[in-house]
């Protein structure tokens, strides 16, 4: 069945590095816009120097993180710096329907492409800047990585122990927030610019990104109620269970909301009765109180059964008996994973310098315009001559000229 | 104009990818009408937070559903079925986070609504999808992020798992979600076609953790817990400074980043040593790293050493809690949160969209809706359903 692709005939300028703006090119591409990716001339994208890579060797071509954030798109490179880069970037972006940066807002006043100059140049075009802390504000000209975006926004101290440091959330996930609100967003203005028929900034800032979506909801209850949200470690204050336990080979994460899941479980670990060491004991008999003062002691005396059961067993135990139990999985468990399987979560790619490599797949599956990988990341500069010489007209002279002055 | 302006869509969800989808779509414009009923109250409505335990005070609900109307509806009532689909009938957007079976047992999946609206844009946002050996999996969003192997680095370096302890999958699709649904409205307004879209939340937890997984297919390497280390900054911690819990995370990456950060804190003998001298060298001893740069931050106030790294061009923020966050000028300046009026709680502080549009500016333009506040406004002015119509649904406990 011939499928259509949801974002044919858009055109998207990248102009970002490491993965807040690649990821919101990716998203786009993904459901077949036509993303061109600009990369600084001899060093390319950040993430080609991030890794992973195999067997731990660096090369540009084949960084898992460049490869997976950059497959769909086409890649030129353009030194923005130099007089004849900046005007040929002019050009492309009368020629983008959205324009993805990831500069500081003074770099991108100075090379003279923040939006007001953007909007002069293509009034119709979308900018999404995404940066650590937006386009205003008193923090606006400072620097930022995801650690600090988290802090900032509030994520970093709901995750670790009470008294010791908070803990960012692993592998930079703050920039793939960031991204997929671009892409969002971007979206809306472009929807919005089919009434109005003018582009718009959209400002994203990742702490603001946590700030909102990701702990928003903590303010209203600190206003209503002075409550403040904070870490108590492997597991949620609330009822009894709420927690991330160890099995035999590795952990289990269990919350049971429900009274009657949690009775299932502890049936299941006495052979079909709640054993005698909680049911006659009565201060186990209110879940509530569990979690405010017995938690370690029930941890310690679920142990011995948990400790002996492997995380697969657990896991289809709980699933037999409908209890919520879910096993904390692994990349080797979630890549081997029978119903990522059975969906065809993971796609192959094959890449000429990288080789064939296994891909995650589709966040969404969408049933007329399905996502697609179609063409893996480009090589550094691969697409140089189909832009510069067949859509903006620059002869091969021409583009040997611009490869020795450095500005692609 | 708001983008979504003219646009209706009908929520199903509930607690909580479902209901922040459709107010990101409320945000930018759209009608959304959230289907509840107090049969089967959503969960947000009583949440951990909610100390009133009344439905329509509560915090959470007031925050992440805004932008959105009520209509109280028994969908577990046979008789609610054909009103939800007069009701599609008039819309463009359906949002459900159902398990998989339950629109189906409905009689409300996307086979049968694509034969009264053709055109109509279905989003379902399960924990697993709708096929598959996990499709009827139980669980609760902090899970999925086990499931998807993200909560498998959650802890400090080498410790035992610790986990997100967040709906973080929740959000993460809730944002996925929107734009799968954006992207799909763009589709239809060119072709007329609508679509169905399956999000697994576990899914599309898996694309944001794209480098650990490329770890493993590349190299078979699992990653364990990874506290705050970064494989290419260093310093790249959170550190305690001065007061109650009161931390500043710092992350050096360039040497020329280094070399600020050495200066700001006063150049101390240390940072001259040869072990601290290189990435490779400072990664590797960034235990002892990290316990000399405690020694510098520990007597400063959070935003103090923040300004102190800033003005060197060290990237530095303060680690704030919900209280500094309210507080916090950068954020107050950027009307992060909003106050809004509520009839039953008088003012709510709500969080504010995660994006600013030039344009068009976001503001709450619904305040949270009350429990089936707007049954009057659907009932009567979209379906044209009479008086006694009402009444006999509303003693029956079909609209309830």
């Amino acid at each position: 069945m011939a499928h259509g692709r949801a974002l044919a005939g858009l055109r998207v300028l990248e102009y970002a590095d490491f993965i807040s703006g690649p990821y919101c090119g990716k998203l786009l591409a993904d459901m077949g816009a036509a993303v061109l990716k600009i990369e600084k001339p001899g060093v390319g994208d950040e993430s080609r120097r991030h890794g992973p890579f195999p067997q731990n060797i660096p090369h540009p071509e084949k960084s898992g993180l460049f490869l997976y954030l950059n497959a769909n798109k086409l890649g030129i490179t353009l030194d923005v710096e130099s007089a004849t880069g900046a005007s040929i970037l002019r050009e492309l972006l009368t020629h983008a329907d959205i324009f993805i940066e990831d500069k500081p807002p003074a770099t991108m006043e100075r090379l003279g492409f923040s939006y007001p100059h953007v909007r002069e140049i293509s009034p119709r075009t979308i900018a999404v800047s995404l940066t650590p802390f937006g386009q205003s504000g008193p923090y606006k000209d400072y620097n930022g990585y995801a650690i600090n975006c988290s802090a900032l926004g509030g994520q970093s101290v709901c995750a670790g122990e009470q008294g010791r440091e908070p803990l960012t959330p692993p592998l930079s996930l703050g920039h793939y927030q960031s991204g997929a609100a671009g892409a969002a967003a971007a979206m809306a203005a472009v929807l919005g610019r089919e009434v109005s028929g003018q582009g718009q900034h959209i400002d994203i800032s990742e702490a603001q990104v946590w700030a909102t979506l990701h702990t928003g909801n903590q303010e209203s209850a600190f206003v209503m109620h002075g409550m403040k949200r904070m870490r108590w470690g492997h597991r949620t204050p609330g009822v009894y269970p709420y927690t991330i336990l160890p099995c035999q080979d590795g952990y289990m994460s269990m919350i049971a909301i429900q009274g009657y899941q949690w009775k299932r479980f502890l049936e299941l670990i006495g052979d079909g009765e709640v054993p005698e060491w909680y049911s006659a004991e009565p201060r186990f008999q209110d879940r509530r109180e569990i979690s405010l003062k017995y938690a370690d002691e029930m941890d310690g005396l679920l142990a011995p059964w948990l400790t002996t059961h492997t995380k697969d067993e657990i896991h289809r135990l709980c699933l037999e008996k409908r209890i919520p139990f879910c096993p904390v999985k692994n990349m080797r468990d979630v890549v081997n994973d029978e119903h990522l399987k059975a969906r065809d979560y993971f796609v192959q790619m094959e890449h000429p310098v990288a080789g064939e490599l296994k891909y995650p797949g589709a966040p969404g599956k969408f049933s007329e315009t399905p996502w697609q990988m179609e063409q893996p990341a480009p090589l550094l500069g691969q697409h140089n001559r189909e832009i510069y010489c067949h859509r903006l007209g620059y002869s091969t002279e021409e583009l040997a000229q611009l490869r020795t002055g450095g500005i692609i | 104009m708001l983008p979504l302006q003219g646009y209706r869509v009908i929520n199903f969800g509930w607690v909580f990818a479902g209901p922040y989808l459709a107010s990101m779509l409320g945000d930018l414009g759209a009608e959304v009408i959230k289907v509840e009923t107090r049969s089967r109250i959503d969960s947000m409505r009583l949440s951990p937070d909610n100390l009133d335990r009344d439905p329509n005070r509560d915090p959470w609900f007031h925050s992440g559903v805004r932008n959105q109307l009520s209509v109280t509806l028994d969908m577990a009532r046979p008789e609610a079925v054909p009103i939800i689909k007069d009701l599609i009938r008039k819309s463009d957007v359906v949002v459900e986070n159902f398990s998989p079976r339950v629109m189906s047992a409905h009689g409300l999946d996307y086979v049968n609504l694509a034969e009264i609206k053709p055109d109509i844009i279905m989003i379902s946002l399960p924990a697993a999808g709708q096929y598959g050996p996990l499709r009827d999996a139980q669980t609760y969003g902090p899970s999925l992020t086990g499931l998807a192997g993200v909560d498998n680095m959650v802890g400090y370096y080498g410790e035992r798992v610790l986990g997100l302890q967040q709906a973080y999958a929740d959000i993460n699709s809730s944002l996925h979600g929107a734009f799968a649904v954006l992207a799909a409205l763009y589709y239809r307004r060119r072709t007329g076609k609508g679509q169905h879209i399956d999000m697994a939340q576990m899914e599309a937890v898996i694309s944001i953790a794209g480098e650990a997984v490329m770890e493993y297919v590349m190299n078979g390497t699992v990653l364990g817990t990874l506290g705050n280390r970064h494989p290419t900054m260093c310093p790249h911690n959170n550190y305690r400074c001065k007061g109650e819990d009161k931390w500043v995370s710092i992350a050096v990456h360039t040497e020329e980043e280094w070399q600020g950060f050495c200066q700001a804190i006063g150049s101390p003998p240390w940072t001259k040593e040869a072990r601290f001298a290189d990435m490779f060298g400072r990664i590797r001893n960034q235990e002892e790293l990290d316990r000399l740069v405690t020694e510098w931050t520990i007597n400063l106030d959070y935003y103090e050493a923040t300004e102190i790294l800033q003005e060197a061009g060290v990237a530095a923020a303060p680690c704030l809690d919900t209280e500094g966050r309210f507080f916090d000028p950068h954020l107050q300046a950027r009307q992060t949160y909003m106050e809004v009026e509520h009839p039953a709680t008088g003012v709510d502080w709500v969080a504010n969209s995660a994006w600013r549009l030039s344009d068009n500016p976001t503001v709450i333009h619904h305040r949270s809706p009350l429990l089936g506040e707007h049954n009057s406004y659907v009932f009567k002015d979209l379906l044209h359903m009479t008086d006694e119509e009402i009444a006999r649904l509303e003693a029956e406990k079909v609209i309830y």
